[in-house]
């Protein structure tokens, strides 16, 4: 599939020229919340390294760990199904639900069933299901899908939602309070949990060591919806396993300062084997992360814990929002994942950086995500053919400075022309550059041609 | 001390006044500076569009006109970093490259700088040497402060150093990407230079002049009265260059 390319997304977003300023500073007020919280640990870079060592065990050890992992569940209770793909994930949960004859289901915030596709396939076999996180409620009213890992409906003003709430729970026209919006979700909401007989959420981090389980939200609603309904499928992709239950509390002290600034989310509930007369199922998903495991310069990305750090700071991401990504991570993180899924139809969005790096710093367990922005470039340019007159160019341009003399020729050639060429010319159309920036001034001589005349050789 | 310099493409063909700042600078720290004339670009534009291999003949020519020297030194953060990340380590041989400030302040340990610049300045902290060489610390990292550009900018007598708001936020030049995604970079540079605006900037530098460059094309497309100079113009005690109005 053909799909727009990220500057072209973006060039789209950014014709709202207050909604992107105002996108743009939402977000760098969750970074500098980021940072400030972050100020307050003395030991972050400790705990960066360390989160950032523990994940790479992971890496190099996930075939014990998962043994393990799932050894550990099934003896705590727990039904334990693994899935290659998206297809085989639905189809377990579908699965599922018809065996325990569920009718309503509640889901808390999931990449991984977004990833997957899961409501959409639900909801072709008939079921509700209905997103219980706030933004996520949102936006699937909006039929709409996440653009932002954390902040779901980030995109949206408060008018926005006001009139999304007004066509959907019939709240007041025009509304754009957010206690009064927020009443109207809960009340909506709570409806909702009462009537489901499954819940179904995601997995922050899997303890090999133990078989439980940790779900991170702020709402509570992964505690509301699993403690109401007899069944809790909980969807977890196989990397977000880690050891030890010891390991937890470097990763929990990362994860919600990294987010939001917060020092640890609302409800970290800890889940370890159903309740009495309950089921639990965990499935296990890979859907391409042993691939981009087997990928050397790349599976670092598989590190993440989806804290959402890298979108707040890149000041891409920021001005040109998660949408423009077409991807269900967006932002730097995706840019280095999506390319492992589809080369081709992600192409454009390892260029969608300047290679700031402020990515990688930010990054609680420290994926190197602009160096391999910087790698995947590569792959790209030789393995598609994306840009016929970009290789051109650059293939001339490096011709030209593998050559001295032709690289002090072009060079004059190139100020005599901006020289003599009249402005409107210069500045035409098919200039980019010129459209919003004026050139440099050309001067009389480059510096090697000063260097000639006034140093001794 | 021998030194190579390696002046960047763009700077050798448009900005020559920073790059002869660079050499009468470190000529008055009493370096012995050599500049190879067979120079062209270290290959970087080809390799961050992902055509590294394209650029695999300035690399060999690069190493060609350096490879004999102790240090290479260069007005330029990001040219510093390819040459360093991807030149270097390529070859055979051990020059070391240094951005202008890091060799002022790591190599020769300047302590003086002796110029005067009474005007209200605008630090711009390009991304490839902040957080590609570590010439400062980031804000997103909780280590000890230093800043090696800032240091030596604080030496010049009457220099009023000005406090931004986003202290180091990239200004979306990065090369292609500023033709590749206009919009976006357009946007990030109006918004960066609106930084220095707000804050009553005078002059704006950097170490960087792609950045500098980038940022200039919007200052003036705004007739806008802040002026643009390298910092080894400023370190070198250099006047404001064009029609003051400040
Ligand atoms: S890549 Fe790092 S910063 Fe980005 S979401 Fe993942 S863990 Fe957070």
């Amino acid at each position: 599939m053909k799909l727009k390319t990220h500057a072209e997304e973006a060039a789209e977003f950014i014709k709202d020229d207050a909604r992107t300023h105002w996108h743009d500073d939402t977000l760098w007020h969750v970074r500098s919340n980021r940072d400030r919280s972050a100020q307050g640990i003395p030991e972050w870079e400790t705990l960066r390294d360390t989160a950032s060592a523990t994940k790479d065990y992971v890496l190099s050890h996930i075939d014990e760990l998962l043994e393990q992992f799932e050894a550990n569940a099934k003896a705590n209770g727990v039904e334990v199904l693994w899935a290659k793909d998206g297809k085989e994930h639905n189809q377990h949960v579908y699965r599922i639900l018809q065996e325990n004859k569920v009718k309503n289901i509640v889901k808390s915030k999931s990449i991984l069933t977004e990833e997957c596709g899961l409501n959409h396939y639900l909801e072709k076999k008939g079921y509700d299901v209905v997103d219980t996180d706030l933004g996520e409620r949102i936006i699937q009213f909006a039929k709409q899908t996440p653009s932002h890992i954390v902040l779901p409906a980030i995109h949206l003003k408060k008018q926005d939602i006001g009139d999304i709430f007004h066509n959907h729970i019939g709240t007041k026209a025009g509304a754009s309070d957010p206690n009064y919006l927020t009443e109207a979700a809960r009340q909506h909401l709570r409806k909702k949990f009462v009537q489901a007989n499954a819940a179904i959420t995601g997995v922050n981090f899997g303890i090999a060591e133990t078989g439980g389980f940790v779900v991170c939200t702020n709402e509570g609603n992964a505690d509301m919806g699993t403690h109401l309904a007899d069944v809790h499928i909980a969807c977890m992709g196989i990397e977000k396993l880690i050891p030890r239950a010891a390991d937890l509390g470097v990763f929990l002290r990362l994860l919600a300062r990294s987010a939001t600034g917060q020092s640890i989310t609302n409800y970290s509930s800890h889940f370890h084997r159903p309740a009495e007369g309950k089921k639990l199922y965990i499935i296990l998903v890979d859907n391409g992360r042993t691939d981009q495991l087997g990928r050397e310069d790349f599976k670092n990305s598989l590190k993440c814990i989806r804290c959402g750090a890298c979108m707040n700071t890149c000041p891409i991401y920021r001005r040109s929002g998660g949408h423009s990504y077409n991807y269900t991570v967006p932002g730097p993180i995706g840019s280095i994942l999506s390319p492992g899924r589809d080369l081709k139809k992600y192409s454009s969005l390892p260029f969608a950086s300047t290679l700031c790096g402020s990515c990688s710093d930010v990054c609680p367990v420290k994926i190197n995500i602009h160096e391999q922005l910087y790698k995947w470039r590569q792959v790209i340019a030789e393995n598609t053919d994306m840009d016929r007159s970009k290789k051109l160019s650059m293939k001339v341009a490096g011709m030209t400075f593998g050559k001295p003399v032709l690289y002090d020729l072009a060079g004059k050639v190139a100020r005599t022309a901006l020289k003599i060429t009249p402005k409107s010319l210069v500045y035409s159309s098919i200039n980019v550059w010129g459209r919003h920036r004026d050139l440099p001034e050309v001067p009389k001589e480059s510096f090697k041609e000063w260097y000639k005349k006034n140093r001794k050789q | 001390m021998r030194v190579g310099l390696f002046i960047p493409c763009y700077v050798d063909q448009f900005y020559p006044g920073a790059a002869q700042a660079t050499l009468e600078l470190l000529e008055k720290y009493g370096v012995d500076v050599i500049y190879p004339l067979s120079q062209t670009c270290c290959g970087q534009p080809m390799a961050n569009s992902g055509y590294e291999s394209y650029g695999k003949d300035s690399a060999d020519l690069f190493m060609k006109n350096f490879g004999e020297f102790e240090y290479i030194v260069a007005p330029s953060g990001s040219c510093t970093l390819h040459v360093k990340d991807h030149v270097l380590p390529k070859t055979e041989g051990s020059p070391k490259i240094f951005e202008l400030c890091e060799f002022l302040t790591d190599i020769l340990k300047v302590d003086q700088v002796h110029a005067s610049f009474p005007y209200r300045v605008g630090f711009h902290s390009s991304c490839h040497g902040l957080r590609g060489l570590r010439l400062a610390k980031c804000s997103e990292r909780m280590d000890p402060e230093f800043n090696k550009p800032l240091s030596l900018l604080n030496m010049v007598s009457n220099i009023q150093m000005v406090e931004l708001d986003r202290k180091d936020e990239c200004c979306g030049f990065g090369g292609t990407f500023a033709i590749a995604e206009e919009a976006i970079s357009v946007t990030m540079g109006k918004d960066r230079i609106a930084d220095h605006q707000r804050n009553g900037v005078e002059v704006l530098t950097g170490a960087d002049m792609s950045c500098l460059m980038h940022m200039q094309g919007l200052l003036k497309r705004q007739k806008s009265p802040i002026k643009v100079m390298h910092i080894a113009e400023i370190l070198n005690g250099n006047e404001v260059v064009g029609s003051t109005e400040i």
